[in-house]
């Protein structure tokens, strides 16, 4: 459904997309996870035809988001990171008006804006000025927007932004409701979220794509082994030496905390190595009170992965920077100037 | 072309829940209810030759007014991307916002012809003049209008953009008028330039084609260079 191809936009001579490719399938919901400024939005305006591309190809449902630009638009709908609206408006005039821009039919023109009223949950503010909603009822109004055209695709930058939790909640059961009858690209700098609502993930970091793969297949891949934690009752230091001798084992952590006994086991790529401790405990007679197996979360991958590309990054550029610092090149202009 | 009413409706609706509708139309009921009074009683004669030239150069502040924030806001609070995202032209967009502007300066006229009856029925008006100064208005409407929209096309403060409206017209206005009466190369060119002049035969009960074409063709002007700098955002 949508296909960026090479895709590069710089500002100056800041990149703000560097060379980036990749696909969203139809019916897939794609999520976009990158640090601020790691170039989310500037593709995204792009796929809305908002800003041009500086070089490469992006196709939105088949038409070429420069050449076909009409035709895009009418294919989507776009819920921009700041949801500007107009806001000496009321809800439903505005929804009105947007749908009349949309060309909606003129027959399903109010079934629809009911309906997105509805959807978005805010039927009981659709006679009030934009401007004096909170952000959370304006994010809605902006999402309904979106749907009022009933579009093939849906572009949404970090559209729970600003919400309460109860809204949050709401907002991803509803994108993942629209994910059933839409292709959604999403973006987000909250993990979980795309844990729990996308089907795929990009991350992003300072205009490049450095992983793309599914949430699980994302942690699997970065951690193959895992971490199991236990709490026990029982003589801490035999345990110890117990679970060390456990096949695959690599490192065992912890001891006595008063009470009970706390251990962190680390085993290797592929291996869990729950059965086993289980079947140690059992034969020594050793309580086990919890055992719980910590697999590393997108949170830390996306940590890992993010400041990874920053700290390069950052060796090449001092690496790459010309001796002297700004002071002595002052000077040195300076001096030329009183020559 | 067919997103221009949905865009127009939606400037309309914004102009009138703000209150700069009603403070322009105020601000000229006021000066012009002013000039013709006085004028009345100056002059005696049942006649809005006067009255109506002078509302050039209030007319020449007051559209500026109503069209600086016309683009600028769009893009001051970012709806301009919400607009443009969906599915509409360029031209459409600025025509339609063109047209609303018009249609406000067109409402705040429209108070004027009370005047008209308040003559008719005090004496026997030339019904000529004053049918032609209302097509000169309306035409000089368009351009001023059209001036307006292209300064708030130019920057995102809509401060910036009336002043700069206002400057331009005002310039405009007094190019042709300082020069009145004086020789030179550059008379002809600056009267040309200048709305002033071409004003004048309006005023008078003629619709000559040349002062028609100047209206007409700097509002094509100025419609045409904004939507190529709102098109420009595309290659930036
Ligand atoms: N109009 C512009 N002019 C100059 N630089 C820009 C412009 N828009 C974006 N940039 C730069 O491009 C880079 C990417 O910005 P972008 O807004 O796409 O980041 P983002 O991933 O959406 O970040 P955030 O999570 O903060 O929203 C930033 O470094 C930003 O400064
Ligand atoms: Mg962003």
């Amino acid at each position: 459904m949508i296909k960026v191809d090479h895709l590069t936009k710089r500002y100056g001579d800041k990149t703000a997309v560097d060379d980036i490719s990749f696909e969203v399938q139809e019916g897939e919901i794609l999520g976009m996870l990158g640090p601020n400024g790691a170039g989310k939005t500037t593709t995204m305006r792009i796929l809305t035809c908002f800003t041009p591309a500086t070089s490469g190809s992006a196709t939105v449902a088949g038409c070429d988001v420069f050449a076909d630009s009409l035709r895009v638009r009418r294919q989507i709908g776009y819920l921009p990171e700041s949801v500007p609206l107009y806001l000496d408006m009321r809800v439903n005039e505005y929804l009105l008006f947007r749908a009349q821009l949309k060309r909606v039919p003129r027959k399903e023109i109010y079934p629809r804006i009911e309906q997105c009223l509805e959807k978005c949950g805010i039927v009981e503010v659709k006679n009030q000025i934009i401007g004096t909603l909170s952000k959370g009822y304006r994010q809605r109004v902006g999402l309904a927007d979106t749907l009022i055209h009933d579009p093939k695709i849906l572009i949404l930058d970090e559209p729970t932004i600003g919400l309460d939790p109860n809204q949050i909640r709401q907002v991803r059961q509803l994108i993942k409701e629209l994910g059933q009858r839409h292709t959604i690209l999403l973006s987000t700098h909250i993990l979980p979220e795309v844990e729990m609502i996308c089907g795929r993930v990009i991350i992003i970091n300072r205009g490049k794509i450095v992983a793309n793969d599914t949430p699980s297949n994302l942690v699997a891949r970065l951690r193959g082994g895992a971490t199991v934690s236990l709490e026990a009752k029982g003589p801490s230091e035999v345990i110890e030496r117990a679970l060390r001798e456990i096949p695959g084992v690599i490192r065992v952590t912890g001891g006595n905390k008063g009470q009970v006994n706390q251990f962190l086991v680390e085993s290797d790529k592929g291996k869990d190595a729950r059965e086993d401790i289980f079947k140690t405990f059992a034969r020594n007679d050793w309580i086990l009170l919890e055992m719980k197996r910590d697999v590393m979360t997108l949170e830390e991958i996306f940590h890992q992965i993010t400041t990874q590309e920053a700290e390069e990054a950052y060796r090449e550029e001092v690496s790459q920077r010309p001796a002297g610092g700004v002071k002595e090149r002052l000077s040195g202009i300076l001096g030329r100037l009183k020559r | 072309m067919n997103n221009v009413p949905t865009v127009f409706k939606r400037e309309m609706i914004s102009y009138f829940y703000s209150p700069i509708a009603y403070i322009v139309i105020a601000v000229f009921l006021v000066f012009s209810g002013y000039f013709f009074a006085r004028i009345l009683a100056l002059t005696q004669q049942a006649t809005l030759t006067y009255s109506l030239a002078n509302t050039q150069f209030i007319l020449s502040i007051l559209a500026p007014v109503i069209t600086m924030k016309l683009l600028s806001e769009e893009v001051r609070s970012g709806t301009i991307e919400m607009l443009m995202t969906a599915p509409v032209t360029d031209f459409e967009v600025v025509f339609g916002k063109f047209l609303a502007a018009l249609f406000l300066y067109l409402v705040m006229l429209a108070p004027t012809l009370l005047y008209v009856v308040f003559l008719n029925w005090v004496g026997k008006p030339d019904i000529g003049p004053i049918i032609s100064s209302y097509i000169g208005l309306a035409l000089m409407g368009s351009m001023f209008v059209s001036v307006g929209l292209l300064m708030s096309a130019l920057t995102k403060n809509q401060v910036v953009a009336g002043v700069t409206g206002i400057v331009t017209l005002v310039i405009l206005f007094f190019a042709g008028y300082a020069v009145s009466g004086t020789e030179g190369w550059y008379v002809a060119a600056l009267q040309y330039i200048g709305t002033y002049d071409h004003w004048e035969s309006f005023t008078k009960g003629l619709v000559d084609t040349r002062d028609v074409v100047y209206y007409i063709s700097i509002t094509a002007l100025c419609i045409f260079i904004a939507v190529r700098i709102v098109e420009s955002r595309k290659w930036r």
